[in-house]
């Protein structure tokens, strides 16, 4: 009515100025939940050293005793330097999967309504919250880096490489964090989340290549398996971070199915966070 | 509805109605709040006030009937709603582990504040709430009243042309009370800036409301200046008398708390109304 008859009057130039500044505001939103995540860590950093207990824990002592086992060199990989992929897979899940959590802890306290007041778009919301799980997940990545350094594991250490891992584990824990926060918009209480996330964490970890490859499985684990997004994550993260790491299924699938589930999951998402204000 | 940010009044609702299963949480609410004006919402808990308040914010949908807030229809046009209202909710939006200018910053960013002009507005409006001292600080180590002036700054960022005040004072001893309210009454006299206040202090509403709607069960039992209202019952009867006689029992009152105790009752506010 009168607006849209204003706003078809507007010159061209002035269109694309509009659509300029709105890419560049929906990058500042998104960025800015990401940046508060940052600053909550450089607070209260502690956590980023309980959380490393874990994956040290699966390379010492699971690695350590699988290593002695003869014939376990999967791909031709030593076990250890074939696990600690699979490990920083599972560090990125857990740490994204339980992403949820923080966004039910938001909500009960109030802060998720200031977020979804403003006009920032909800799927920059979403996205903010994903990219400040990466930002954790990567504090991760640094630890089992250095444990895997100190084990002997033959680590790739060229820049591009480790700009792969990067991405690959900025890519895997935005898939997972968003699969969170979708069960967060729909269980809605701390209690239940923990319950469904302990049932979910395990089958996604057991039922892919991270700790051991799906020739091992029978076919219709070997079925899940090909299906699960995990499988693909540490597939390409056994092609990056080792020297003599390959991918099974090339890095452009792996790319791929990372990319267009974490772009279904924002999606499926970003309608879901809004009712989170209810 | 036409969208006419001009003229129309700030905030324009029309047979608002919200249903929670079978339970009607605001039945056919029809009010008016004109530009610069103070409003004030009273009514028991439960009687829908803040979910009046989450329907004009965008926060949650109507079941039917219709609302412009600052011109724009809270259904059709949410977006264009939430860029000219700010919210401060009854629960804790500011985050405890954040410091309070990076609070600020976090609303400055999500609300396009430009880029330029954020450390300038930030430190205007920390200032103007008596925060600066404390900007560098934890939220989680502020007062309650500490925490409040902070989410009203955070609010004002970007100007908005209403705010929305839920509860603003509650869990707050009587001199942070008098502080938040002093600020709130200098933005109205900066700014114009148009207010919706629930309250359950009467005293308050009182005294710094230009008109006032009881709310109770989900409707809007009567609207008017706080001098109407009370003529309403007698000569010499107070907005709580007029409150008894409507609804029938009494209003709450409130102590000073820290963060926690005030995340505890805000919280326990939410559930039970």
């Amino acid at each position: 009515m009168v607006r849209s008859d204003a706003r078809a009057a507007q010159p061209a130039s002035m269109a694309d100025e509009s659509v300029g500044r709105t890419l560049s505001n929906y990058a500042t939103q998104t960025l800015a939940v990401a940046a508060a995540e940052v600053e909550k860590l450089r607070h209260d950093p502690l956590e980023l050293f309980t959380r490393a207990v874990q994956p040290a824990l699966w390379l010492l002592l699971f690695g350590g005793v699988m290593a002695q086992v003869r014939g376990v060199s999967p791909g031709g990989l030593p076990y250890l330097d074939y696990l600690s992929a699979g490990i920083l897979a599972q560090s990125v899940l857990f740490v994204a999967i339980f992403y949820g959590i923080s966004a039910i802890w938001e909500r009960d306290l109030g802060v998720v309504q200031r977020y979804l007041v403003s006009p920032a778009p909800r799927s920059a919301l979403v996205m903010g919250k994903a990219l400040s799980a990466g930002v954790r997940a990567l504090s991760q990545a640094l630890i089992v880096y250095l444990l895997a350094l100190a084990l002997g594991v033959g680590i790739n250490l060229n820049p591009l490489s480790i700009l792969g891992v990067v991405a690959i584990i900025a890519l895997g824990s935005a898939l997972f964090s968003t699969f969170s926060l979708i069960i967060a918009c729909i269980v809605k209480t701390r209690e239940r989340f923990m319950g469904i996330g302990q049932v979910l964490t395990m089958p996604i970890f057991f039922a892919s290549n991270a700790i051991y490859p799906l020739s091992l499985m029978p076919a219709w684990l070997r079925a899940v398996s090909r299906a699960n997004p995990l499988t693909y994550q540490v597939d390409a993260l056994r092609a990056l971070m080792l020297v003599e790491g390959a991918s099974d299924y090339g890095l452009l699938l792996d790319f791929g199915v990372l990319l267009g589930a974490t772009a279904v999951l924002t999606a499926i998402a970003a309608k879901m966070y809004a009712r989170m204000g209810y | 509805m036409i969208d006419n940010p001009v003229q129309s009044p700030a905030i324009d609702v029309r047979n608002l109605t919200r249903r929670f299963g079978d339970i009607i949480a605001v039945d056919q609410a029809t009010l008016a709040a004109e530009q610069g004006e103070i409003f004030g919402l009273i009514g028991p808990n439960g009687a829908g006030k803040s979910t009046l308040i989450k329907m004009l914010t965008t926060l949650l949908p109507p079941t039917s009937g219709s609302a412009t807030v600052a011109g724009f229809d809270i259904v059709r046009r949410p977006a264009e709603v939430r860029r000219r209202i700010g919210y401060v909710p009854q629960l804790l939006s500011a985050d405890g582990s954040l410091t309070g200018y990076e609070n600020m910053l976090l609303s400055a960013r999500l609300y396009g504040v430009p880029r330029a002009e954020r450390a300038h507005r930030i430190a205007r409006a920390l200032a103007r709430m008596g925060l600066s001292e404390v900007a560098d600080h934890l939220v989680r180590n502020y007062s309650g009243g500490m925490i409040r002036r902070l989410e009203i700054a955070q609010s004002l960022l970007h100007r908005p042309k209403v705010l929305f005040l839920d509860e603003p004072t509650i869990g707050l001893d009587p001199g942070a009370r008098e502080t938040v309210w002093d600020h709130v009454l200098d933005l109205k006299a900066s700014f114009h800036t148009t207010m919706i206040v629930a309250s359950h202090h009467m005293d308050e509403i009182e005294e710094f409301c230009d008109r006032i709607a009881l709310i109770d069960h989900g409707r809007v039992a009567a609207v008017g200046t706080a001098a109407e209202l009370k003529a309403r019952v007698g000569p010499n009867a107070t907005l709580d008398d007029f409150f008894i006689q409507l609804v029938g029992s009494k209003t709450e009152t409130e102590v000073e708390r820290g963060y926690g105790e005030v995340r505890r009752a805000r919280r326990a506010a939410r559930e039970h109304g």
